[in-house]
């Protein structure tokens, strides 16, 4: 039985920045690698750390924000690759859910299938949680996929996303695996029917 | 009402209806390469789980593969697992896999359209977001990720929504010197990168039409980047007269059947569009990035521009991106200094690119202390390349001709920026530290774009460079 996402609570980290690529949130070197094991300490790798290894300023090194599990970001978040180690690579860096204005579509494709809530605000409301996040970091800040609201401090703002992956979220069926191996011989008759490319003798 | 091609080919692959209320859709063709593939196999063989159609899925090694010496073991140990994971994986499972040497090697979406797998009216899924290449023959193509991967794998179906169809006209036709990759990035510099959400993007118009398949294949590539998950042309006698006699196309009296079923899923003349954009050919110069992300590019003629020009909302990431790039506002782009050159990637890595960039450079020389690369995108590309003398006019000028494979593009082998150096590339990212050095800085533009920049050491119009249709 797979996890049933209803509600997230914690803390949130506000992470700036549009079109937010899947390169800056792991990059392409650290996918050499046969699983996603170890994957969350390389989470914004090279916003985190310059070519010493030393950290920069960023909101994930500071640690007001330490131990939140709510990362908050702008428009486009995830362009770019197909690769799933990013919303893996956040997933195991301790993050629960993802609020922001809008979501790369594969990005948030691979992070619902992996139990990793994206859900977007209006734009005002969005920027009135960044402000309160980046005044309070110790705000705690939930995310109700059953009322489909965020709420925080005394505000309550109504969220979006789609509603099947909300559906497949609340009701643990985000991981599809199950359900597509259900349809058994219907796929043999597509298998039959549909053309697939042979070599010619 | 008709139909566009995305609807009637998501109609003759929907199996069903998910409780969650998306589709279970079949997936004709699955492409694998050696990053996305290994967690999937590892998730399978958790699960207990077998691959359930495997003459529907072909593999190839491409990301990790070193350039210059392909001799294994690689010095670099990961890759060298990746590649044997991949062996081993493809073996167990009985899949076909296209290794090193096989002579059909290369990147996966060139090798895919060159053997005939990619066919017009499939479904092709691939564990890489440039996928959306394979559209360019009337395919619906797209990138997934790797429990995708598994799905696919594991039932030869995906849980999928349905996208919404933006038609974008191209109409008239291209100046000398201006080809598909201008196309595409002037359309996603008007778009923008976010433009695309949610939709499949169907590129036609006469210009469109007019265009050579790996043309197409270049405009298809870069839907992604313009936020498209999905990009294609309609199937046509284009289309139909380059898949005639590849090794994976139907033969015979099965041809003449396949063809007419490719016809059939041709988007209808009165189908509905979500949206229709329209651009003019004539209005399309050679296009190059400045910035961070592919939609901050201006004409080769023009200025990086002011922050006040600029939407306010795109002003805080110009602002990064100026920083980044060591640029200023309204400086002109020609001039910009480069210290590489590379041509290659599933964007422009095929024969005909190749081909194109040889005619015009023969007799000129790489610039002393730039360090240029051609990266052809298959076994077969490199092959052909060799007999037909383009390799020759490549190293002639100084490029180093390298083996197949991703490259520079992502960095992950051995081809990569060093600290700040300035790539004019003909890839599809201009990503911070996309090309390997975290300081790395990437200019985006059409292969011949980047034999003049290597020419002449500067981002530089191929079309003074060269002398053409002026």
């Amino acid at each position: 039985m797979l996890e049933k996402f209803t509600t997230i609570r914690g803390k949130a980290v506000p992470l700036r920045g549009e079109d937010i690529d899947t390169d800056r949130i792991i990059p392409a070197r650290f996918m050499k690698a046969l699983t996603f094991e170890g994957l969350g300490q390389y989470l914004f790798y090279d916003e985190r750390f310059d070519e010493g290894g030393n950290p920069k300023p960023h909101p994930l090194n500071d640690p007001r924000y330490r131990g939140a599990t709510i990362l908050l970001v702008e428009a486009g978040f995830g362009s770019g690759s197909s690769r799933e180690h990013a919303p893996q690579a956040i997933k195991r860096a301790g993050f629960k859910a993802l609020i922001g204005e809008s979501f790369a579509e594969i990005f948030f494709g691979n992070a619902t299938a992996i139990g990793l809530p994206c859900v977007t605000l209006a734009p005002e409301d969005l920027e009135v949680l960044f402000q309160a996040v980046e005044k309070d970091p110790a705000l705690e800040v939930e995310v109700d996929l059953l009322a489909k609201e965020v709420r925080f401090g005394d505000r309550t703002a109504p969220l979006s996303i789609p509603e099947a992956a909300r559906e497949a979220l609340v009701e643990g069926l985000w991981d599809p695996i199950g359900e597509l191996l259900e349809a058994g011989e219907l796929l043999d008759e597509f298998d039959r029917r549909l053309p697939y490319p042979r070599r010619a003798e | 009402m008709g139909k566009t091609l995305y609807e009637k080919v998501w109609e003759a692959h929907e199996v069903r209806k998910l409780r969650s209320g998306q589709s279970q859709l079949f997936i004709d063709l699955h492409l694998l390469h050696e990053v996305t593939s290994p967690q999937a196999f590892g998730m399978l063989k958790d699960l207990g789980l077998k691959v359930r159609y495997p003459h529907r899925t072909f593999a190839t090694v491409d990301h990790i593969v070193p350039t210059h010496d392909r001799t294994e073991p690689f010095q670099d140990p990961l890759a060298q697992s990746m590649l044997e994971a991949l062996r081993q994986n493809t073996k167990e499972h009985g899949i076909t896999f296209f290794d090193l040497g096989s002579g059909n090697q290369g990147i996966v979406h060139v090798i895919g359209p060159q053997l005939g797998l990619t066919q017009p009216g499939m479904t092709i899924a691939c564990g890489d977001s440039h996928t959306s290449t394979h559209g360019a023959f009337g395919a619906v193509a797209f990138g997934i990720g790797t429990s995708q991967v598994r799905d696919v794998l594991a039932t030869q179906t995906l849980a999928a929504s349905r996208l919404k169809v933006r038609r974008i006209n191209v109409e008239g036709r291209l100046a000398p010197g201006v080809y598909a990759k201008d196309v595409i990035l002037h359309i996603i510099r008007h778009l923008g990168v976010k433009g695309g959400l949610g939709y499949a993007y169907e590129y036609g118009g006469s210009t469109v039409e007019a265009m050579d398949m790996e043309s197409r294949m270049t405009l298809c590539n870069m839907s992604i980047e313009g936020g498209a998950r999905i990009g294609y042309v309609n199937p046509d006698e284009t289309t139909f007269a380059y898949l005639e006699g590849r090794p994976y196309s139907p033969k015979g009296a099965e041809w003449e059947e396949a063809k007419k079923r490719w016809k059939s899923f041709a988007s209808d003349p009165d189908a509905h569009y979500d949206d229709v954009v329209t651009f003019r050919a004539e209005e399309i110069p050679p296009t190059v990035t400045w910035g961070i992300n592919p939609g901050q590019a201006v004409p080769i003629d023009g200025r990086i521009p002011l922050l006040e020009e600029l939407p306010e909302e795109e002003r805080p990431v110009a602002e990064e991106a100026l920083a980044y790039m060591g640029l200023k506002p309204g400086q002109p782009i020609k001039g910009v200094p480069i210290q590489v050159a590379f041509i290659g990637s599933c964007t422009n890595a095929r024969l005909s690119d190749l081909r194109e960039v040889a005619r015009f450079l023969k007799g000129h020389k790489v610039k002393k202390g730039v360090r240029a690369l051609v990266v052809p995108g298959s076994e077969w590309v490199a092959q052909k390349a060799e007999e037909e003398g383009i390799a020759e006019v490549f190293r002639e000028a100084g490029f180093e001709w390298r083996n197949p494979g991703c490259s520079m593009c992502l960095a992950m082998n051995p081809d990569r920026l060093q600290g700040d150096e300035l790539a004019a590339s003909s890839s599809n990212r201009n990503y911070k530290g996309r090309m390997g050095s975290p300081r790395g800085r990437t200019v985006l533009m059409s292969p011949l774009m980047v034999a003049a920049a290597a020419v002449t050491g500067e981002i530089a119009d191929a079309r003074e460079v060269f002398g053409i249709g002026r």
